[in-house]
This record gives C-alpha cells, sequence and structure tokens, in this order.
C-alpha cells in the first residue's frame, strides 16, 4: 500500500483539529501558545505534502517563511506573557481582560 | 518501508498533540509538543525535504519549545491547570463541537475530491534542479526571494527588539492591573502587589 498525498493531508487536518480544541479549551496562555504551534505545524505539514507533489520548491520556500513568522510570534506572545504575569500573579487566560476598556 | 515510517510517525505525532491538549502541566505540555515536533520533522524526511526537517528540529525543539521552558520557569507557573473547572458554561461541549466541525469540514473536503488534492504541477520537478535540497533551497532563497529574505530579517530584528522592550523591568513600582470584580476570590487585592517589581 502506498503512501499518497491524501494521507498527509488527513494527517495534517487532524492535528489542526487538535490545535483549535486545545485553543479553545486550556486556559494557561503558555499552553495555549503551544497549540497554536502545532496548528502551524499542520499548515505546514500541509505545505511540504504539497510541494512534494506537485514539484518545485514553492512550498518549502513557503515553510521556510512561515517557521521564521512563528518564531518572532511565539517570541512577542511570551514577552507579553511575561509583562503581564509580572503585574498581575495569575495564570489563567481569562484574567488578562486589561485591554477590554 | 515507506508505509511502516508513516503509520509510526502519525502515532507519535497525533499522541503528542493529544497530550499538549490534555497535560495538566505545562512543562508536560512542551514535552510532549517536542514529540510531535519530532515526528513531523521524520515526516518532512520521508516527504524529501531534509534541510526543512533539520530546521525543524534546530527552531522548533531547540529553540521555541526551549523558549517556553524557560517562560514556564520563570514565571513559576509549572503548578497544575486543574482543567476540571469549566470556566464559561457550556464551554466544553461547545468546542467538542466546533471541533468536530472543523475536522468534519476539512476531510469533506480531503476525500470528497476524487481525484484527490487538486493543483497543478510545476514543470520544474526537483529532481530536475540538480544538487540537493538544501543547495536548491538555497539557490531559491537568495536569486528569487531576496526582498523576502531581506524583510524577513527586518521581522526578526523587530521581533527581538519588541520583545526586549516589553519584558525589561521598569523602575520604580508598577501600577498593578485594575482589577475588576471576579469570581476568583484567592487573589490578593491591588493593595498588596503594589510594590512588586
Amino acid at each position: 500500500m502506498e503512501v499518497t498525498t491524501t494521507w498527509y493531508l488527513v494527517l495534517a487536518a487532524v492535528l489542526f483539529a487538535i490545535g483549535a480544541v486545545g485553543v479553545l479549551i486550556r486556559r494557561n496562555p503558555l499552553v495555549l501558545f503551544m497549540c497554536v504551534e502545532l496548528m502551524i505545524n499542520a499548515v505546514t505539514l500541509t505545505f511540504v505534502a504539497f510541494n512534494s507533489a506537485l514539484g518545485g520548491l514553492g512550498g518549502q520556500m513557503a515553510v521556510f517563511f512561515a517557521l521564521v513568522v512563528a518564531a518572532a510570534e511565539v517570541v512577542i506572545g511570551l514577552a507579553i506573557i511575561v509583562a503581564i504575569a509580572r503585574r498581575q500573579p495569575t495564570t489563567a487566560i481569562d484574567d488578562f481582560s486589561g485591554l477590554k476598556g | 518501508m515507506e508505509l511502516a515510517v508513516f503509520i509510526i510517525c502519525s502515532a507519535i505525532v497525533l499522541s503528542g498533540a493529544l497530550g499538549v491538549l490534555i497535560a495538566n502541566n505545562p512543562v508536560h505540555a512542551a514535552l510532549f509538543l517536542v514529540e510531535t515536533l519530532f515526528g513531523i520533522a521524520v515526516l518532512f524526511i520521508l516527504l524529501d525535504a531534509t534541510f526543512l526537517a533539520a530546521v525543524q528540529v534546530v527552531v522548533y525543539a531547540g529553540a521555541i519549545v526551549i523558549l517556553f521552558l524557560f517562560v514556564i520557569m520563570l514565571l513559576g507557573v509549572d503548578r497544575a491547570d486543574d482543567l476540571g473547572i469549566e470556566p464559561i458554561s457550556g464551554q466544553r461541549p461547545l468546542t467538542i463541537v466546533i471541533g468536530s466541525s472543523i475536522l468534519g469540514l476539512m476531510l469533506t473536503t480531503l476525500l470528497i475530491s476524487v481525484s484527490g488534492p487538486t493543483g497543478t504541477s510545476t514543470s520544474v520537478s526537483e529532481v530536475s534542479l540538480g544538487g540537493t535540497n538544501t543547495k536548491n533551497l538555497g539557490g531559491t532563497l537568495f536569486h528569487d526571494h531576496l526582498f523576502a529574505v531581506e524583510l524577513t530579517a527586518l521581522l526578526l530584528t523587530v521581533a527581538i527588539v519588541g520583545a526586549v522592550a516589553l519584558a525589561r523591568r521598569l523602575k520604580g513600582p508598577l501600577q498593578p492591573l485594575p482589577i475588576l470584580e471576579t469570581t476568583n476570590d484567592e487573589r490578593p487585592s491591588p493593595e498588596d502587589n503594589g510594590d512588586v517589581e
């Protein structure tokens, strides 16, 4: 039995759904970021699978740039979490309502 | 052989993802995330994207997860997150519904297209480019996408400056955030942490 592109896409879809459920269900902001990472990884897996199926290097280029953006996003997000946690010793995302106005 | 590798890696990836989802302790969640990322790196190798597999291990497992672990230790938030509490009533059932809807939608779109995923194949296959995966990627990156590379460098610089500006310690006591009425009574009042730096 041959492993086709569809198999990779199904795996990526399941991974993305798990990440989305995690973002909706978890309350710790750090774990929430980890679930966002899961979703990003699902998308990169899709890119690489399509790249392998269609030839060329476009998909792998897209993954390269997505990786950089993910790294920058994590750095900024964690800095914001650190800045908030210094002022407000709590770890639940529901309490981060300072921007509510 | 390829089938066996794919099945084992899928099991590793999915078990790691579920571990992130249900782990009480954030440190355990970070370690499960490493498991998932390694599985995806092996899948990249299976798809002939060897350079991206290496970058995946170095950047994600080596840098991003370490950053997560540093912040967990720094903040001391490695206490168990009680998953039994449901902050918004009806959140869990709604999440299950939304999650299965997303999954169902994607799987239907995938599997209903009988001829497989659509798209036109580029005339240039990677094999015809000659050279290794890393060499081809480097050539494409610095010839066709040079401006994007420069923008990426700018993005990383902005991210570093922003992270330093956000996380530095300010002089003098910080004003506590206004805490509105909440249900959690165990939180210290604003007067108690007024001089927390």
